[in-house]
C-alpha cells in the first residue's frame, strides 16, 4: 500500500463561517496506478491533494490521517515534510508560467530540485541529470534548451519542464492537479502522452486530478469522483463509466455533450441547480437537493456512508440498486 | 429591412476577411511588425442556424468574432448582415449595427460591471439604443425570465450570483436589444461541468425562440458539435476546412481537423482504448512569421515541397464541405 487516506477533513475559517472543504475523505493508492479524482470546482480535490503535500495553507485544520508507506504525514514537522515533498510525493501544478521561476533558466530549476535531496552530488552529474529530464518530458534539444528561461518555452513546454521538475527524484507518488486544463487540445494530449510515458519507464504511481471525464477515461485505471468535500462514488474506470452507480455521476455523465455521437434534437440533461457552499453544506446526502432520486427522510438526514455495489466499487448513496441505472430522468 | 426586430432571422455572410494587428514597435524601434490574425477567411451562417467557430489559442477565431461584431474594423474584405454590408460602417449606422449584431464574452466574472445591478446592467443597453421607454423594468423583468433567473433577483448585485447565472445575465444582456445575430466567444467554457449543459440548452432554446443566428467560438469540440449546424477549422488565422456538423466530425479531410478530433479526449473508456490518436509534434509556428505556403505544413505528417511553396485555397468537395489541403484525404478518428 503506498498511500492510505482515513477520514481526513480540512476546514478553514472564512468571514461567513467556518468552510468544510473536505469531509471524511477515505481512499488508498496501489504502487504502480493511475488514480483519478474527478470533480468540480468547490469539490474538495485539490485540497485533498494539497494536504497529501503538506502544502495547505497555515489556517487550515486537518484532522484524519494520511500514511504513506505507513508513516503518517498529518502533524510533522515543515522540517520532515520537506524531505517528503519533493523526493518522495511530487506534484504538478495546472499553471506552469506561474510555478516555474521566470529569473532562472530551465536548468537551473532542473538541477535545483535534483540537488536539495542529494547534497553531495557534482556538478557534472546534475547537468547530465538536467538534460537527461528533459530528454524524458519530450523535449527536443535538451543539450541547448537547457539554459534557457520559461518565457522562452510554449505552455506545452512549460509544462513538461515542471513534469520534468517534479519526476526530478524519481517520486513515488506523482500528483498532477489539472495538469492540461490551461493548454490547448492537441498539446493537452502530448502532455498526456509524457505522463503515460514516464509512468512506464519510472514506475512511479500517479495521482491525476481533474474536471475532465474525457481525461479520466483516457488515462485512469481507479476513479474517485468527488462532490461537495466527500466523495460519492470510487470505482475502476469501467466499471464507473458503466455501471455508474451514484446520481452525481449518471447526472454528469448524461450532461455531457458527447464528440463521438450525432446530437439530435434532444436537450441536455441538466443537473438542477448549484453545488452547495463548503460554509452551509446541507443536511444528509449533500447532493440531496439537486438529485433526481431523493426522498425526504432517507437522503435528507445523514450523510451517507459507502456502499459495496461491485468488486472495488462504492457509492455513497443510501438509495444505491433502487433507481434506474443511466441517465437521470 | 425594418427595425431588425428579433422575429426576423437574418444571415451572416463572410468574405475574404482580413485583420491585421500591429505588434512590438513604440518609439524607439523603427518598424513593427504585422500579424494577420484573420486571413483571407469566408464563411456564411444561414438565417437562425449556427455556425461552429474551432481552433485553438491564436488561430483567430476571436479576432474573427470581435470583427464580425464590429468590436473592432478589419483591414479587407466584406461582412454582409442580411442585405447589408457592414464591414466599414462608423458613426450612427455603427451603432446600429451593434444593436443587430451582439456579443457574449467567455468570462461571466469580468464581463459584468460589479458595481451595476442587474437591472442597470440590462437597461443600459435599453437606454442607448432607446428601446421600450417608459417600459424598461417590465422589459428587465422579462429578459431575466427569458433566460431562467428570478426576475424579483433584479436589484441584486453580480457577485449574489453564481458563475453559471452571470452567464445568464450576459446573455440576458445582448437579448435587451433584440438583435439578429449573436457572437458567442467561449460561453460556458469557464463553466463547471453540472452547469455548462443549462447554458446551452438556454441558447438552443432561444435559438429556436428567437429565430437567433449563432457564430458560436469554442475550443471544445464537444459543444461544438452539440450545438452547431455547420463548423469551421481555424489554424494560424487561416480557415484550414468546413463543412456541415456530422459531415465534418465523421470524416474529417484536413490533416488539422483530424489532429484536433482526434486529442480530444471522450468520456467513454472503451472508445479512448480503441482510439487511434494523431499527436502533433512541435508547437503553432509564430503568426508573426508563419509559415510558407500551408501553415500547417511545420507539423503536418503529410507535407511536401508543394506545400512549403504554394498555399492550398479552400476547395469544394461537395455535401457542403470545403478543405484547404493539397492532398485531402478522409480517415476516421474515433
Amino acid at each position: 500500500m503506498l498511500l492510505e487516506v482515513e477520514n481526513l477533513s480540512i476546514s478553514f475559517p472564512t468571514e461567513s463561517g467556518i468552510a468544510r472543504a473536505v469531509e471524511g475523505v477515505s481512499f488508498r493508492l496501489l504502487e504502480g496506478e493511475t488514480m483519478g479524482i474527478v470533480g468540480e470546482s468547490g469539490s474538495g480535490k485539490s485540497m485533498t491533494a494539497m494536504a497529501i503535500m503538506g502544502i495547505l495553507p497555515r489556517a487550515a485544520t486537518v484532522t484524519g490521517s494520511i500514511r504513506f508507506r505507513g508513516r503518517e504525514l498529518v502533524g510533522l514537522s515543515d522540517e520532515e515534510l520537506r524531505e517528503v515533498r519533493g523526493r518522495d510525493i511530487a506534484i504538478v501544478f495546472q499553471d506552469a508560467l506561474t510555478a516555474l521561476n521566470p529569473v532562472m533558466t530551465v536548468g537551473e530549476q532542473l538541477m535545483e530540485a535534483v540537488r536539495v535531496h542529494r547534497p553531495g552530488i557534482t556538478s557534472a552529474q546534475l547537468r547530465a541529470r538536467a538534460v537527461e529530464l528533459l530528454d524524458l518530458v519530450g523535449i527536443p534539444d535538451p543539450e541547448r534548451r537547457i539554459d534557457r528561461y520559461p518565457h522562452e518555452f510554449s505552455g506545452g513546454m512549460r509544462q513538461r519542464v515542471m513534469i520534468g521538475v517534479s519526476i526530478a527524484n524519481e517520486p513515488d507518488l506523482l500528483i498532477a492537479d489539472e495538469p492540461t486544463t490551461a493548454l490547448d487540445v492537441t498539446v493537452q494530449a502530448q502532455v498526456l502522452d509524457v505522463l503515460r510515458e514516464v509512468q512506464q519507464r519510472t514506475g512511479t504511481t500517479v495521482m491525476l486530478i481533474t474536471h475532465d471525464l474525457g481525461v479520466i477515461a483516457g488515462v485512469a485505471d481507479r476513479v474517485i469522483v468527488m462532490y461537495a468535500g466527500g466523495i460519492v462514488e470510487a470505482a475502476d474506470v469501467d466499471p464507473l463509466f458503466y455501471e455508474t452507480a451514484h446520481p452525481y455521476t449518471a447526472g454528469l455523465l448524461a450532461s455531457l455533450p458527447r464528440m463521438d455521437r450525432r446530437s439530435g434534437d434532444e436537450p441536455l440533461y441538466q443537473i438542477p441547480g448549484q453545488p452547495p457552499l463548503s460554509t452551509a453544506w446541507p443536511a444528509g446526502c449533500r447532493f440531496f437537493p439537486r438529485c433526481a432520486h431523493a426522498v425526504a427522510g432517507r437522503c435528507d438526514t445523514v450523510v451517507p456512508p459507502p456502499v459495496t455495489v461491485g468488486a472495488d466499487h462504492t457509492a455513497n448513496c443510501v438509495r444505491v440498486g433502487e433507481w434506474p441505472k443511466g441517465v437521470p430522468t | 429591412m425594418a427595425e431588425g426586430s428579433a422575429d426576423v432571422s437574418s444571415s451572416l455572410t463572410v468574405d475574404h476577411l482580413v485583420k491585421e494587428y500591429r505588434v512590438g514597435g513604440g518609439l524607439l524601434r523603427r518598424r513593427a511588425s504585422v500579424v494577420q490574425a484573420v486571413s483571407d477567411v469566408s464563411l456564411s451562417i444561414e438565417a437562425g442556424k449556427t455556425f461552429g467557430l474551432v481552433g485553438e489559442s491564436g488561430c483567430g477565431k476571436s479576432s474573427l468574432g470581435r470583427t464580425v461584431a464590429r468590436l473592432q474594423t478589419g483591414e479587407s474584405g466584406s461582412i454582409r448582415l442580411g442585405g447589408d454590408e457592414i464591414s466599414r460602417v462608423s458613426g450612427r449606422s455603427l451603432r446600429a449595427i451593434r444593436r443587430r449584431v451582439q456579443f457574449v464574452f467567455q468570462d461571466p466574472y469580468a464581463s459584468l460591471n460589479p458595481r451595476k445591478s442587474v437591472r442597470a446592467t440590462l437597461a443600459e443597453p435599453l437606454a442607448i439604443h432607446r428601446l421600450h421607454r417608459g417600459q424598461e423594468s417590465r422589459r428587465v423583468s422579462e429578459l431575466l425570465e427569458q433566460v431562467g433567473l428570478n426576475p424579483a433577483h433584479a436589484d441584486r448585485y453580480p457577485h449574489e450570483f453564481s458563475g453559471g447565472q452571470r452567464q445568464r445575465i450576459g446573455i440576458a444582456r445582448a437579448l435587451a436589444v433584440e438583435p439578429e445575430v449573436i457572437v458567442l466567444d467561449e460561453p460556458v467554457s469557464a463553466l463547471d461541468v453540472s452547469i455548462q449543459a443549462g447554458v446551452l440548452n438556454l441558447l438552443d432554446e432561444l435559438q429556436g425562440r428567437l429565430g437567433l443566428t449563432y457564430l458560436f467560438i469554442a475550443h471544445d469540440l464537444s459543444v461544438v458539435r452539440h450545438l452547431s449546424d455547420r463548423v469551421g477549422v481555424m489554424y494560424l488565422g487561416r480557415m484550414v476546412e468546413q463543412g456541415p456538423v456530422d459531415r465534418l466530425y465523421e470524416h474529417p479531410m484536413h490533416p488539422y481537423t483530424q489532429a484536433l478530433l482526434s486529442a480530444i479526449p471522450v468520456p467513454d473508456p472503451k472508445v479512448e482504448r480503441a482510439r487511434q490518436r494523431i499527436v502533433l509534434r512541435g508547437d503553432v509556428p509564430s503568426p508573426v512569421s508563419p509559415p510558407s505556403g500551408c501553415r500547417f505544413r511545420t507539423r503536418c505528417w503529410k507535407a511536401t515541397e508543394k506545400c512549403a511553396i504554394e498555399t492550398p485555397e479552400l476547395v469544394d468537395l461537395g455535401e457542403g464541405q470545403s478543405v484547404a489541403c493539397h492532398y485531402p484525404a478522409e480517415r476516421t478518428v474515433f
